[in-house]
């Protein structure tokens, strides 16, 4: 592979879904031994454009080249053999298997002459590729066992065990700790080095601006432009992406014009998580963060509080009286809800439409007698796709369809018609897209407008600092600090989130 | 308060280790139980040659569903296919008047048959996505119809030679089949764990998407999968046929139902893609012990029914614990 050389050409690729032209007439050109940034709000057609690249959507017009030659994918593994690979955001793993089965899977190599899978081939050539990539996994491991991080570098090994001239990352580092998020960009600086070209999808114009070279933007299925990396600023960016001027990331922060505490949180400390004695207030119409690096106990002190997780001790009082959450259920009643953090997993119900999504926390109220009421729920489902301006064609339409930002918007809305006191929010804008992003942002404060009570973990410090009035910073599952949101230092939150580490 | 903290964990250390090793504790003190309640009459060599036979007649089954569990899936149809098996070698036998190539010819026709049955079992499932359940639900009921039909409900006597000794342990017999079904284990053993169709079997369990999108042939490793229980029900059948002597519309009945719980207490989850031929060698033992203990112990049909069935819970409960985080 010469630096350089154009490795792979898509050109005129549209794309079309009954109602909806997913891709027009989009292009996309990628030089060897370069990083090119692919990027777009949700729903712009960055995935729609990589899965006809990989054949598994069919493109309805467009040609796609690698290194000259005409190709036309039918299936993941044949782009694999070809060298095209993708590390997926959602990772696609047998978890039960360990390390080097999943690298392996569907091509174990086997014992000469023998109809038996050489175990040790698998192992000397996954070390070979961990080595090379200065990745520490035993290759024996069980995925199951690993924390997601692990996993991501497992799928970045398997990419380049393909030999693969290249690699697509779709938000790679959206579960990375940033020391992990150095070593990915060292493993990318070194597949560069080699020649292969990197697609990168993500939303985090940091780190685009970081390690790309070029940018190609895509908006509403149609290609926008590439530049050069090093002409952009973020400003540019979000202008192409949204086209319109984006002069503000976060909207006014309003002034909060209760006093009162609605809720008091006393040495809360988890059964089987290290959450440990951790106390705070939380004023009516807050928005309180909560940072920290990740494991530092943030999930842990929502779940706490929410009873989704076993409390080994501490009270909570909420309006004077205490109370005791031991379940979701009864948390539910007591006017509590927690949007979580893994929204695929943990928050929509994929198959389900808008409407089921919206109204499942909060049947009882559609009940007559022991039927539900189908229009009640209908309009019930109206009111908040208007409130949350969530885009979808119908109520009846599969959440799966929807964007990221979409799908946490029905998520808002599910939990505003129980109509909670208290909202805790675990990473809210996670994988959500710039203009979506500040839609979220808009929501917490209307919230807040209301007089309800948030408490919203980020891994994201401009995003508290931005949203937030208080700040918690959490470390080694202990409280480490409280700052002011709006006398605070990036600096200073991370002193602290390193405390007690 | 340190030594105390120590002594708790400890004891927490303790107690996970006898949940996870539950099920051989209990088969250990059960079979301790039993010797004393039967004055030694229990762990007599004839009968644990006893148990070992019978363990030996059931492996192969439970080897064979185990498999179709391991995708996260079942199979129904097996005590059926024994059944047909049984009396397909219990004509064939008799049509050669108990020759010596009888039993091979007889082995290799149902073994053919289990293969084409469960052809159709695994194409059902992994080419229309059907839940094995339901396809085996119904191929089961064929499989009967189908016995029912051509055998016009006659039974049929098998020249019982299965029984024959192969060798002696202290004057107590031991029949040949003892010997296959051991190679039986060792075979599935290493098509299991080390061939590239085991691996597939093990990676479409636990995440099929994953395993399509690695160019793993989902399809082809689903019917493979029903294709070998479908042959090893077939064997099971032949032996069954020969050990009992005959073959009738009982032969089979509720094998399947014997066969998934040995496995299910061995260890192999239905949450698929986890499972060692080990655990199911262990379970089907655990499944045998259990009723020959019984009927030493004098105990009810009635209740024992409902000490099986607790065992199954209770094994399951267990299992479960691994796959739980806890909160």
């Amino acid at each position: 592979m010469i630096q350089g050389q154009e490795l792979l050409r898509m050109e005129g690729i549209s794309k079309s879904f009954p109602g909806v032209k997913a891709l027009d007439n989009v292009q996309l050109s990628v030089k060897a031994g370069t990083v090119h940034a692919l990027m777009g709000e949700n729903g712009a057609g960055k995935s729609t454009l990589m899965k006809c690249l990989f054949g598994i959507y069919h493109k309805d017009e467009g040609h796609i080249y690698l290194e000259g030659k005409e190709v036309n994918f039918s299936n993941s593994r044949e782009a694999l053999d070809n060298g095209v690979a993708m590390v997926h955001q959602e990772l696609n793993q047998a978890l039960k298997r360990n390390v080097m089965d999943n690298i392996w899977l569907g091509r174990y190599p086997l014992m000469k002459g023998l109809p038996l899978v050489s175990e040790k081939q698998m192992y000397q050539d996954t070390m070979r590729v961990f080595n090379e990539l200065d990745i520490h996994v035993d290759p024996r491991t069980v995925m199951s066992r690993m924390p997601v991080s692990q996993r991501q570098m497992v799928e970045i090994g398997k990419a380049v065990s393909f030999n693969s001239k290249i690699i697509v990352l779709d938000e790679p580092t959206s579960s990375l700790t940033e020391e992990e998020v150095e070593h990915l960009f060292r493993i990318i600086n070194m597949l560069r080095d080699r020649g292969c070209g990197i697609i990168y999808i993500s939303h985090k114009m940091d780190e685009i601006l970081r390690i790309s070279d070029e940018v190609t933007i895509m908006r509403d299925g149609q290609y926008i432009t590439t530049r050069q990396a090093s002409e952009l600023t973020k400003a540019e960016i979000i202008r192409l992406m949204v086209g319109r001027e984006m002069t503000h990331q976060f909207p006014p922060k309003i002034q909060n014009p209760y006093t009162e505490d609605i809720m008091r949180v006393e040495g809360l400390t988890a059964q089987y998580s290290q959450l440990q004695d951790v106390s705070f207030s939380l004023k009516k119409g807050e928005i309180l963060g909560v940072a920290g690096l990740d494991g530092s106990g943030r999930t842990e002190l929502l779940e706490n509080i929410f009873g989704a997780a076993t409390r080994k001790s501490g009270t909570i009082v909420k309006d004077g009286k205490q109370i005791r959450n031991r379940t979701p259920r009864e948390s539910i009643a007591n006017g509590f809800a927690l949007v979580t953090e893994e929204r695929r997993a943990t928050g929509i119900f994929g198959i389900l439409n808008i409407q089921e999504n919206t109204v499942v926390a909060s049947l009882k109220k559609y009940l007559n007698g022991i039927l539900l009421q189908s229009g009640k729920m209908s309009k019930a489902t109206d009111s908040m796709i208007q409130a949350m301006a969530i885009k979808t064609p119908s109520q009846k339409t599969k959440i799966q369809s929807l964007s990221g930002g979409n799908q946490q918007k029905v998520i808002f809305g599910r939990w505003m018609l129980t109509e909670p006191d208290i909202l805790l929010l675990d990473e809210p804008t996670r994988g959500i897209d710039v203009g979506a992003k500040y839609e979220i942002y808009q929501l917490i404060q209307n919230l807040a407008k209301q007089g309800k009570s948030v408490i919203m973990v980020s891994s994201e410090m401009p995003e508290l600092l931005g949203v937030c009035s208080r700040i918690l910073v959490m470390s080694g599952g202990r409280l480490a600090g409280e700052v002011d949101a709006d006398n605070t230092t990036q600096e200073e939150i991370m002193t602290l989130a390193a405390k007690y580490v | 308060m340190t030594t105390v903290k120590k002594s708790s964990v400890s004891t927490t250390r303790v107690l996970e280790w006898i949940l996870d090793h539950a099920m051989i504790l209990i088969i250990i003190l059960l079979g301790i139980y039993t010797a004393i309640r039967t004055n030694g009459g229990f762990v007599k060599l004839a009968n644990i040659i006893n148990l070992l036979k019978l363990t030996a007649a059931r492996l192969p089954m439970a080897l064979g569903v185990a498999g179709c569990i391991v995708l996260a899936g079942t199979d129904l149809s097996g005590g059926r296919m024994v059944g047909l098996a049984g009396f397909i070698a219990a004509i064939i036998i008799g049509a050669m008047s108990g020759g010596a190539m009888s039993p091979v010819v007889a082995i290799l026709a149902v073994m053919v048959t289990g293969i084409a049955i469960g052809f159709v079992n695994g194409f059902c499932m992994g080419k229309f996505k059907l839940h094995p359940f339901i396809v085996t639900l119904a191929t089961q009921l064929m499989i009967y119809g189908l016995y029912l039909t051509v055998s016009n409900s006659k039974q049929i006597a098998v020249s019982s030679f299965a029984n024959q000794p192969m060798f002696y342990v202290s004057g107590q017999p031991v029949p040949w089949y003892v010997l296959l079904a051991i190679l039986i284990t060792v075979v599935m053993w290493f098509v299991w764990n080390k061939t590239t169709f085991g691996k597939n079997m093990f990676a479409v369990g636990s995440n099929e998407e994953a395993a399509r999108v690695s160019g793993v042939n989902v399809l082809f490793t689903i019917v493979c999968v029903f294709m070998l229980a479908g042959a090893l029900y077939g064997y099971t059948g032949f032996i069954e046929a020969c050990r009992i002597g005959n073959s009738s519309a009982t032969l089979g009945l509720s094998y399947e139902n014997d066969a998934i719980s040995a496995v299910v207490i061995g260890g192999v989850s239905f949450v698929g893609g986890t499972g060692k031929i080990s655990g199911v060698i262990l379970g089907v033992l655990m499944m045998q012990l259990i009723m020959t203990a019984m009927t030493f112990l004098g105990i009810s049909g009635g209740v024992a029914y409902i000490i099986k069935g607790a065992v199954i819970l209770v094994a399951c409960i267990l299992d479960m614990r691994k796959y739980m985080t806890k909160k």
